[in-house]
């Protein structure tokens, strides 16, 4: 259930982006984020269900649980990054001023 | 158990080598700051650093993006599923020797098979936009 709803997260915000002007907010970095798991996930997947058997997708309340956290933790990594990039963008156009 | 250690390697990796490009990159352009007559023209030095307008150190940038926010946010997946501690030895397979040879075996196969996979999608993405970038600039030279 993570794998779809990362997946999901990954989705939407590639169409968030695409539809915002100039990389507005920097979500191309949390798209990266977000489709980097899914890829990850979509290959533990596949190479689990041949070598290990079982089903492709475990549709629990802990796994939606895992996939909700997995989500909320993308989202204030991005925040972080956007926050550092103002700080030093900020910083850099200080200094540059001077 | 530890399969994105692997992939966290590769964006380890990625990330000096962008450093060292990103070095590189900004050498040529201060280079071109300094430019004297007779010395190579300013077009020619940027179609040294990039044939298509995307440089190398925006290319090696997605995929350390796509790296490091897959290696994050699966371990936290293994943070919840209890395989990755936040203390020594942070991987709780090192604690029973039985398990490494199982850990490792999983490194090998699923993590390497991740990090082969998305370093292809980002190989994908880079022709894809080189190709999309070129479109737009010979539309854009047609134009003018």
């Amino acid at each position: 259930m993570y794998f779809i709803i990362t997946a999901l997260a990954a989705i939407v915000t590639t169409i968030l982006w695409y539809k915002m002007p100039q990389n507005k907010y920097r979500l191309s970095t949390l798209c990266l984020i977000y489709w980097g798991a899914t890829f990850m996930w979509f290959v533990d997947h596949i190479m689990a269900f041949f070598i290990e058997g079982g089903e492709f997708f475990e549709i629990t309340m802990d796994a939606t649980l895992l996939g909700i956290t997995v989500v909320l933790c993308g989202l204030v990594a991005w925040g972080i990054i956007l926050f550092i990039k103002g700080k030093v963008g900020g910083f850099k156009n200080i200094t540059s001023q001077m | 158990m530890a399969c994105f250690v692997v992939p966290m390697a590769e964006a380890i990796l990625v990330s000096v080598v962008k450093k060292v490009v990103e070095k590189k990159e900004q050498k040529v352009l201060f280079e071109d700051s300094t430019l004297t007559e007779g010395t190579v023209s300013f077009a020619e030095k940027e179609n040294k650093a990039s044939q298509t307008g995307i440089s190398w150190s925006q290319k090696l940038s997605w995929l350390n993006t796509l790296l490091w926010g897959g290696v994050f946010l699966l371990a936290i997946e293994h943070i919840w599923h209890g395989e990755v501690i936040l203390w020594p030895p942070f991987l709780t397979a090192m604690k029973n020797p039985n398990d490494i040879p199982i850990m490792l075996h999983e490194m090998a196969s699923f993590g390497t098979s991740m990090a082969v996979f998305v370093t292809l999608v980002w190989a994908g993405m880079v022709f894809v936009a080189e190709h999309k970038m070129k479109r737009f600039l010979c539309k854009g030279f047609n134009r003018s």
